[in-house]
């Protein structure tokens, strides 16, 4: 490894020995805490940024923290010279690189450079004979939101259809749309799911476009895996679907069609996280939680839910809450025949093996590549 | 109920694509022949797109009326315009490069201004349905159409016929032809110049408009996907001819329908590279259309690029 000599660090580096002789010893000062928050796209795009930002809003209320921030910072080596320049001229000795792309290669490469700060990622595999240990990784199993998501979607469709937008087909991706279709068939195993993989996390004209082509296609009840769901949100309301939420709360933007939503849950998690550095602990390296934990929280039932599909989703809420649920089951196949789980076979919420999916289950028309 | 249309979805599907994408790229690429062809080149209609974007749908939010938007949009987008050809008028300075920055100064400050407007919700344009004829569902959504595309296919032939018929377009011919004939007839080719490139940043600013306020239909950073720099590049692949470039934009626009179209039908494996189409086709087409003769065939005289 080699430490490259660029004006950033050169102005930070002739910084830190001006700062060094005014104020000795400011790092050492545990009731400041310096922490730093990374997102893929705008913080406030009704969707997976604004859910991060939400919990780092929750963060700058903490007395004795400094919350820095940056927004639209894409999954490339700009991700290692913010992060540089978060550690080095803001002091940001905890770090939350918010997207799945940051992992491999940035966060693995800049970790090692400075020992004393810590990576919180979001998503990422982190293990610990692979990786750091100053890098962590935590997620929520929002693929449960999706399951009772797909309660009510299954519910709502009249055509026996239901439609996902996705971006990308990588795990918490699939295990959301398999969710989704899952949740749907507990009402009538009848139901299939049509995907529609867009190729990128933000692309609103494609987005808008695979909505229309699932309304096309007779789907009558849509959700996505997207950054920003708003565009689906609103396409689908257009053309009379009913939509279910993802990230964040869309229900203002179509209030009539919207049922509800898999939402996540930021703001305790962070807090706690954060709270833990303060008090001179270390946070697990690897965190996972799901309803259960706060990590993941329902968005309100919307007008359109008959009572039948409100009670069914209570019942099976009250289920999962109870913690160790399981989405896959078997006798479960994937849509080319071949055999997920076998009878009496089951993967809980936190079974690391549903991290590595790469299957989509029976009922989704689509394919992983 | 809707129909199940088999394989037929996916030319109904580029029907509808057709017409809901190609608005954007007709408007730029209209804006940018008219201004190429008085001898400017304005590369930064991406940022005039993606800041009339914003503009519109602020207006839009604001007023309550997305119509009012639209105007605005097409007001910021023939001040970047007039500001453009204001620039280039002194001796020096190069119109790709100002064009270029332009793009990053538009992109810059509608995302510094667009702030607030990402969350809330502003009126769309109304949709025109011309398919009451038919029973399908799927063939009545694909026809609802927007009256800026109408606007945008008339003013196609209206320039079309301009650049021929009419004096205005003959003076914007001869100062893009040459500067020097132009000046000889009395014609001021830095202030035709000037007004042309308005004009295009205003085209622009309504392409824009389109986006936020009609297909998709909000606001947010993340909003053009690059549109503003695909229809610079449709002109010169429509030979600098206003009808050529509606047929482009219809092309491109169908093109990238077929990604998500041939998904649902079944196509599930390499989306990527349907996703690729429209750039496939360009090549594809420059590539049969092209002969080593004739590689600048109808480009005007003064575009710094033929000089």
């Amino acid at each position: 490894m080699h430490t490259k000599l660029n004006r950033r660090s050169l102005l930070a580096s002739s910084a830190a020995l001006g700062a060094a002789a005014m104020l000795p010893g400011r790092t050492l000062a545990a009731d400041n805490l310096t922490v730093g928050f990374i997102y893929v796209g705008p913080k406030d795009d009704f969707g997976y940024n604004q859910a991060h930002a939400e919990g780092a809003a929750a963060v700058k209320a903490m007395a004795g923290v400094t919350v820095i921030e940056e927004e639209n910072v894409p999954e490339t080596v700009d991700v290692q010279s913010t992060m540089e320049s978060m550690i080095q001229f803001d002091g940001a000795s905890l770090l939350f690189p918010t997207s799945f792309g940051y992992f491999d290669p940035h966060i693995l490469e800049v970790a090692p450079k400075y020992p004393d700060v810590r990576f919180q990622h979001a998503a990422g595999l982190w293990s610990a004979d692979k990786h750091p240990m100053t890098v962590g990784s935590y997620f929520g199993y929002i693929g449960m939101g999706q399951f009772l998501n797909g309660i009510t979607a299954g519910h709502a469709t009249k055509t026996k259809k239901i439609g996902f937008v996705a971006a990308k087909p990588i795990p918490q991706v699939l295990l959301n749309i398999n969710s989704f279709l899952l949740g749907a068939r507990q009402v009538d195993p009848e139901i299939t799911c049509q995907v529609i993989f867009t190729g990128e996390w933000s692309l609103a004209v494609k987005e808008a476009e695979a909505t229309n082509a699932l309304a096309d296609q007779g789907c009558d009840v849509i959700t996505c895996h997207v950054d920003g769901p708003k565009v689906v949100m609103e396409t689908a309301a257009a053309r009379g679907s009913y939509v279910c939420g993802y990230h964040a709360n869309q229900s203002p933007l179509a209030p009539e069609m919207y049922l509800t939503g898999a939402e996540w849950n930021w703001a305790d998690v962070y807090t706690g996280m954060v709270k833990t550095v303060m008090e001179g602990g270390t946070i697990d390296n690897f965190v996972r939680g799901g309803i259960a934990d706060g990590f993941v929280k329902m968005s309100p039932l919307g007008p359109a839910v008959s009572d039948a599909a409100r009670a069914q989703f209570e019942a099976t809420k009250a289920e999962i809450m109870k913690g160790g649920y399981s989405v896959i089951k078997g006798p479960l196949k994937d849509n080319s025949g071949n055999v997920i789980a076998a009878e009496g076979q089951a993967f809980a919420e936190d079974d690391i093996a549903l991290e590595s999916m790469d299957y989509l289950v029976e009922g989704v028309i689509g394919s992983t590549s | 109920m809707t129909e199940d249309l088999g394989i037929w979805a996916v030319p109904v599907a580029m029907l509808g694509g057709a017409i809901r994408v190609s608005t954007p790229f007709l408007f730029v690429s209209l804006g940018e022949c008219l201004t190429e062809r008085s001898g400017r080149i304005n590369l930064g209609l991406e940022g005039t797109l993606v800041f009339g974007a914003m503009a519109g749908y602020a207006i839009a939010f604001e007023s309550g009326s997305a119509w009012i938007g639209v105007v605005a949009a097409a007001l910021a987008g023939a001040v970047f315009g007039l500001f453009h050809g204001w620039l280039c008028r002194f001796k020096g300075v190069n119109d790709i490069a100002m064009g270029i920055a332009l793009m990053l100064l538009g992109l810059g400050l509608a995302f510094f201004f667009g702030k607030p407007y990402i969350q809330p919700v502003a009126p769309d344009l109304p949709a025109i349905s011309f398919g009451w004829w038919s029973e399908i569902p799927q063939i009545r959504a694909a026809l609802e159409v927007n009256a800026l595309f109408i606007v945008g296919i008339l003013l196609a032939f209206a320039m079309a016929w301009m650049f021929r018929n009419a004096a205005l377009g003959l003076r914007i011919r001869v100062v893009g032809d040459s500067a020097d004939a132009a000046r000889a007839i009395g014609l001021s080719p830095n202030r035709v110049r000037l007004w042309s490139t308005a004009a295009g940043g205003a085209f622009a600013g309504v392409a824009g408009a389109y986006l936020s306020l009609y297909y998709p239909g909000s606001w947010n950073e993340g909003l053009s996907s690059g549109q503003g720099l695909m229809a610079v590049a449709l002109v010169i692949f429509a030979r600098w001819n206003p009808v050529m470039c509606l047929f482009a934009a219809l092309l491109f626009g169908a093109a990238g329908a077929l990604g998500p179209a041939l998904q649902t039908v079944g196509f599930t494996s390499g989306y990527y590279l349907f996703f690729a189409a429209p750039y496939v086709l360009t090549l594809v087409l420059l590539i049969f259309t092209s002969s080593p003769g004739k590689a600048m065939e109808g480009a005007p005289g003064e575009l710094s690029i033929t000089k």
